[in-house]
């Protein structure tokens, strides 16, 4: 069964930006779009692991605060021409409430 | 037209030939062709010749993208990248690629470009050990390059000099070793090579000539590289450019006639008429080609027959310059010149001058010029021409403007060239495509005729060139460069978007963006900081600083670092400190563990690897010891650096070392369009190094002298002298008025001298020195603006705002 766990509620993330909390794969960073959308990646950039929950947010896309490497937070694609993945952890919003999986085994499944 | 109807046109090999050739075919006809490119590379694009400048920094990916993924959509091309065909099946007209895609064509055309020559040296698989050939190979050279070290560059040609430049540019030391007595041999002669050898190691690179390469050791990952004689090389990385290869051998498994390249004849068809190849894959007339100039010819020729034109390529003539900022090394044609032939040589080597002219007969058949290469040109011209030159024979080596007798203006002398002169090499562009341009394309500037020609687009070399001839054309406002955009997100230049914030009377970021048509939701990381500068400028104690909009320095007041700790630099005002603050750095040290303290270039003390969390308790501390951020991550005021002065030094003419602490008072906590820095110097001898600061002084006798618009940095430059003044009070009102005109006029990201270049010395002068109301204007909005920005964000923080910023979320369960 998929376990949502709770994480913080939605204004405690800043329009634009993000926060992170421990995972099981490393920190996990929440992002919070302009237009309130959420959505959890592992905190490690592809490139060189920067933490990404530092970087600028943009659309659904955060700029690596290392090298500027773009990544979608939709897919955790780099947008071309850079090429890399991040791990994906589902994200939702209810009731004023951010939930995610972390599970490990359901993460890539999802 | 019917979609389906269209001939289909495939190309294998997204690279400078190809592209080239789709371009002319558009330009020909635009929708004539189905055209399908592909590319083994994962990019749109590039031009590779400026993959040189690129390693060296001193150009972005961006700067080198010749047509981005929007030119493909926009031209109805189906690209595909990352996935390189592996066969051709030339009965059945279809190529398929590694990922199993099979697509079929009417004409295809093979342009996979050539491959580096991999010396079969024992390690030469090892970690580290690479070639230079594309985007790749940069990141790899970079990455190399950010552990420092040292490299190996195999192979003294051009491209191995590039490489040693750009390396040595990123701070790795560097030997490049080469089998021959003399580098780039195929280009220049002893004496010129010896020069550019001169040149080089006073950049730091080392040689080994007449040098072979034994063996590269290391486990997994290069650690020396040994030559013939024995010698130990230490390496961290090797770079191979000892030559490049005809890429053929798709078009051999085939069965195409392939010898060194593919052999094409003079309509640029292989042994197959459905197919054509064009680049360094193909062997023409027994040559096979490394520069791209050929290039250029062999796309016209395609593009012409593929609208039903007949056309021919009959081979070209090559000529390298060197891209090495800094070094002005041309070569052209035969340079030995052998049986029956003179050489013409001017030499200057303590001034590092040298020309050498090939003469056979009356005829000028090849040119070698070091240290002043501004005549390259003409002499390619007369070369190409084969003109006689017994009339000028005696004068020409001093270059045109004596031997054509009488000094010629430029634009005269661009004027009087042929319409078939070529001026730029890289593109393959003659005067008269570039009339042809202006007066068909009703282009109005230097940019467009750039745009639409491509000429000066390549190594840039020719870009005064084409200047004059877009100025003869059109007058001299033509050549005058249009702003670019601020980023992919608008069409508004940085200093459109100023003008609109003050005269539309915008506050907010999304004001801006509505207001001015952003084409994106929330613009990007290159904008949103731009715009948060530009309007906390325009309207301080009003504008609501966006955090969100700045980059993760200025949001966490500390320096990223890469393994995502934070350093931290406290403010020393004027490079003095006394007991308690050291004993408070020193607690602070000893209590959250920061691993390593270190003395900065700028008189402060920086604290390294401190993690997030602890940030806003290492400030709590160090505030409560009197210290406040140094600004040392900001687009901001960084430090002034002062020497000691007249206070202890025997040489001192003034207190240089107060007047460095009252210039950091008063400008403490300003935000710059980028990083600012001063500094005070208590006599000539200048020991606080203020002639290569934004803002300098340095005192005399009777007073200060002000200088402006130095930088240290990438590229060094001096200031330039702004005035004398007598007292401290000046100085102090000076600073304030030229730093407010920064704020004000530069562009984000653009540093102080950069900008002075731009808007030049006398426009500054006029509005800071001679203009008395002016400037006591800028001061005043400069003060007024530090009322709301002197205060301190790392006390601001260490009470709580922005708290969410330092603090991990524990999730409820
Ligand atoms: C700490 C220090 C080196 C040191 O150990 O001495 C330093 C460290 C950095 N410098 Fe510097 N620079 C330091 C003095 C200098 C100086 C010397 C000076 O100021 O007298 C220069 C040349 C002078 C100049 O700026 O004109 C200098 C030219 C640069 C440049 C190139 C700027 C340019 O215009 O070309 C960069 C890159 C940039 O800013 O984009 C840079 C960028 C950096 C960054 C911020 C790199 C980054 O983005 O992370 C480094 C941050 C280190 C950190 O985490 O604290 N640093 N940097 C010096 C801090 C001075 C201070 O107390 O604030
Ligand atoms: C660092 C550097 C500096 C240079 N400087 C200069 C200079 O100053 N002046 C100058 O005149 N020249 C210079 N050159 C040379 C110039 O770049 C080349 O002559 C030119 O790029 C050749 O163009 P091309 O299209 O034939 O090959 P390329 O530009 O190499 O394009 C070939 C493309 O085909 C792709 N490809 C290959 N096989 C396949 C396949 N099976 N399927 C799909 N795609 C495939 C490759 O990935 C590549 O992208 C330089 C080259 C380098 C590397
Ligand atoms: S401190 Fe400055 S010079 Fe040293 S590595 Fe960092 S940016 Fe380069
Ligand atoms: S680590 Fe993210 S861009 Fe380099």
């Amino acid at each position: 069964m998929v376990t949502w766990t709770d994480v913080c509620a939605v204004t405690d993330i800043p329009q634009q930006g993000a926060r992170t909390l421990p995972g099981p794969d490393g920190q996990i960073a929440v992002f919070r779009t302009a237009s309130d959308t959420v959505f959890a990646i592992l905190d490690r950039c592809p490139h060189k692991g920067g933490p990404l929950s530092q970087g600028i947010v943009h659309g659904q896309a955060v700029t690596c605060p290392l090298h500027n490497w773009v990544i979608d937070l939709e897919t955790g694609e780099a947008v071309k021409p850079d090429q890399g993945c991040v791990r994906r952890y589902p994200a939702k919003v209810v009731e004023g409430r951010v939930l995610i999986v972390t599970v490990p085994a359901l993460t890539e499944a999802a | 037209m019917d979609m389906s109807l269209r001939q289909r046109l495939v190309v294998i090999g997204n690279g400078m030939a190809g592209m080239r050739t789709v371009e002319e075919l558009l330009k020909r006809a635009p929708g004539l062709w189905r055209i399908t490119v592909f590319g083994a590379e994962p990019r749109p694009n590039y031009n590779r010749i400026l993959l040189s400048p690129l390693l060296a920094g001193e150009k972005t990916f961006d700067d080198i993208i010749i047509n981005d993924w929007d030119w493909y959509r926009d031209n109805n091309i189906h690209l595909v990248t990352g996935d390189p065909v592996v066969a051709i099946d030339r009965d059945r007209r279809t190529v398929t690629t590694a990922g199993g895609v099979t697509t079929g064509y009417d004409v295809l055309l093979i342009a996979t470009g050539s491959n580096p020559i991999v010396l079969p040296l024992p390690g030469k698989d090892l970690d580290g050990v690479i070639a230079f050939r594309d985007v790749s190979d940069v990141e790899t050279m970079t990455a190399a390059a950010a552990k420092g070290g040292h490299a190996v560059v195999i192979g003294g040609g051009l491209l191995g000099l590039e490489a040693a430049y750009g390396l040595v540019q990123k701070g790795m030391g560097v030997t490049v070793v080469h089998l021959i007595d003399r580098l780039m041999e195929r280009q220049l002669d002893h004496a010129a090579a010896a020069l550019l050898r001169t040149d080089l190691e006073g950049r730091g690179i080392q040689f080994r000539l007449s040098a072979n390469t034994k063996a590269i050791h290391g486990a997994e990952r290069v650690t020396s590289v040994e030559l013939a004689d024995g010698e130990m090389l230490p390496a961290d990385l090797v770079v191979m450019t000892v030559g490049i290869r005809p890429n053929a051998e798709l078009a051999r498994s085939a069965g195409l006639t392939v010898e060194r390249g593919i052999v094409v004849d003079d309509t640029m068809q292989t042994s197959d008429p459905a197919i054509f190849a064009v680049g360094e894959c193909v062997q023409h007339r027994g040559v096979c080609y490394g520069l791209v100039a050929p290039l250029w010819d062999m796309a016209r020729a395609i593009a012409d027959q593929l609208v039903g034109k007949e056309a021919a390529y009959t081979g070209s003539l090559l000529a390298t310059r060197l891209k090495v900022t800094g070094v002005d090394l041309f070569s052209a044609g035969r340079i030995d010149g052998g049986e029956g032939s003179d050489a013409i040589t001017l030499a200057d080597p303590s001034r590092g001058r040298y020309r050498k002219l090939v003469l056979e007969g009356d005829r000028l058949v090849g040119a070698v010029l070091y240290g002043d290469a501004a005549d390259a040109d003409w002499y390619l011209d007369l070369i190409k021409d084969g003109r006689d030159i017994a009339s000028m024979r005696d004068m020409m080596v001093f270059g045109e403007a004596i031997a054509a007798g009488g000094v010629t203006s430029p634009s005269a002398s661009a004027a009087a060239l042929p319409d078939t002169a070529e001026i730029c090499g890289c593109n393959g562009v003659c005067k008269g495509d570039i009339l042809r341009a202006i007066a068909e394309q009703n282009l109005t500037s230097f940019d467009d005729v750039k745009g639409y020609t491509k000429a000066a687009s390549g190594c840039g070399g020719c870009a005064p060139k084409v200047q004059q001839i877009v100025a003869s054309a059109l007058g001299a406002s033509a050549v005058v460069p249009t702003e670019k955009p601020i980023c992919k997100c608008t069409h508004h230049s940085h200093d459109a978007v100023r003008k609109a914030i003050v005269e539309q009377d915008l506050q907010t970021i999304p004001d801006v963006m509505q207001a001015l048509d952003w084409r994106t939701p929330d613009g990007c990381a290159s904008c949103r900081p731009a715009l948060n500068f530009y309007l906390l400028v325009a309207w301080p104690g009003v504008y609501q600083d966006d955090p969100q909009s700045r980059f993760i320095n200025e949001r966490a007041h500390a320096n990223i670092q890469k393994d995502g700790t934070f350093s931290v630099v406290p403010r020393m005002w004027g490079g003095v400190t006394n007991s308690t603050e050291l004993r408070a750095i020193a607690d602070v040290v000893d209590r959250y563990e920061i691993p390593a303290v270190k003395v900065t270039g700028g008189q402060r003390i920086d604290l390294f690897g401190v993690k997030k969390e602890d940030l806003p308790k290492v400030w709590s501390d160090l505030n409560a010891a009197g210290m406040v951020s140094g600004h040392a991550y900001g687009k901001a005021l960084r430090t002034v650096k002062t020497c000691v002065g007249s206070e202890w030094c025997r040489f001192g003419t003034q207190d240089s070392t107060s007047m460095g602490i009252a210039l950091e008072q008063m400008t403490w906590g300003s935000w710059h369009p980028h990083k600012v820095k001063l500094a005070v110097s208590g006599c000539p001898r200048n020991c606080a190094e203020a002639t290569i600061k934004d803002f300098g002084v340095v005192a005399v006798d009777s007073g200060w002298e002000l200088h402006i618009g130095g930088n240290g940095g990438i590229h060094v430059r001096a200031t330039d002298f702004l005035c004398k003044v007598d007292t401290d009070a000046e100085v102090l009102e000076y600073c304030a008025a030229f730093l407010q005109l920064y704020r004000e006029q530069a562009r984000y990201l653009e540093r102080t001298a950069p900008w002075v270049e731009r808007v030049g010395l006398a426009s500054i002068k006029a509005q800071v020195v001679d203009d008395a109301t002016g400037r006591a204007a800028l001061a005043g909005r400069f003060r007024y603006s530090q009322r709301f920005f002197q205060i301190d964000p790392w006390a601001e923080a260490a009470k709580g705002h922005q708290a969410h910023e330092f603090r991990s979320l524990v999730p409820a369960e």
